[in-house]
């Protein structure tokens, strides 16, 4: 299962750049190829945008995992915010209560291979992603 | 925090991301750019991202804006460099960058600005321009 875990805390602009660096070490110790390491390192600083904006800030934990026939990362974001009221609105394409474009949430979950949001009101996020080594 | 320079290079101002921006560097470079684009009367902005390895949808945001701006205040603006692995997480993740005009490299940019402009100075070929001139006025 999980060989190895690092974890970075989410409070400011900068962390989310931490997050960046983090993921893309990661990705590539991990061997994704160039265009899965975009794709991963994209999603990851949206997610970790949404911990720090809506969340009120949190943690993200990169893990490299592995299956039985695959290796992969997985990404955790948790906050102890507000948590997501509506869920189907908030993954919907364009749909915003922050003033961004309303991507964030809906285009990371298709670039990665797994996506698993767990929230309630007034519960905290947590958004659990894996991407897999082709 | 750091800044992203802008250079003028005759009737264009060049921008190249050489760095990892938080979002407030982002939001600076826009306000930064749009204060050279009146404080210079540069008619094109060039920016280089070829040293970007993602942007996501605030950096794509934050250059949508700042082409609308300088179209505001008179100036073209081309995106440069974009990497193909760039291209294709930013299409997934819904984003196509719709009013933004790109080329493939900085030189293929100013060549977009100068047939966009005609009248644009870029310094180039200044010298034929007078040759021209000076053999319509020497009989």
């Amino acid at each position: 299962m999980s060989e190895e875990s690092r974890q970075v805390p989410v409070a400011s602009d900068q962390d989310v750049v931490r997050v960046r660096q983090l993921v893309r070490t990661v990705s590539v110790e991990a061997k994704l190829s160039l265009v899965d390491q975009t794709k991963l390192v994209t999603a990851a600083s949206e997610l970790a945008r949404n911990t720090l904006v809506y969340g009120g800030g949190g943690y993200v934990e990169v893990s490299r995992v592995r299956n039985e026939i695959r290796a992969g990362i997985r990404i955790v974001f948790a906050d102890q915010g507000p948590g997501i009221v509506d869920l189907d609105l908030a993954l919907t394409d364009g749909y915003t209560t922050g003033g961004g474009l309303g991507l964030g949430l809906s285009g990371a979950r298709r670039l990665v291979d797994e996506f698993v949001i767990e929230t309630a009101p007034g519960e905290g996020t947590t958004i659990t992603v894996t991407k897999w080594c082709r | 925090m750091e800044r992203v320079p802008v250079l003028k290079i005759g009737d264009i101002l060049l921008v190249s991301i050489q760095i990892d921006m938080e979002d407030q560097v982002a939001l600076q470079l826009q306000e930064d750019l749009a204060d050279r684009i009146v404080t210079t009367g540069c008619h094109g902005v060039i920016i280089d991202i070829s040293a970007l390895d993602i942007v996501d949808s605030f950096v794509g945001r934050t250059l949508a804006t700042i082409a609308s701006v300088s179209r505001v205040l008179d100036a073209e603006t081309v995106v440069v460099g974009m990497r193909p692995a760039v291209a294709i997480t930013l299409v997934e993740l819904g984003l196509s960058l719709p009013g933004i005009r790109t080329a493939l490299n900085v030189e293929l940019g100013i060549e977009m600005l100068a047939l966009s402009r005609p009248h644009l100075d870029v310094e180039f070929d200044d010298d034929e321009d007078e040759a021209d001139s000076a053999a319509v006025l020497a009989p």
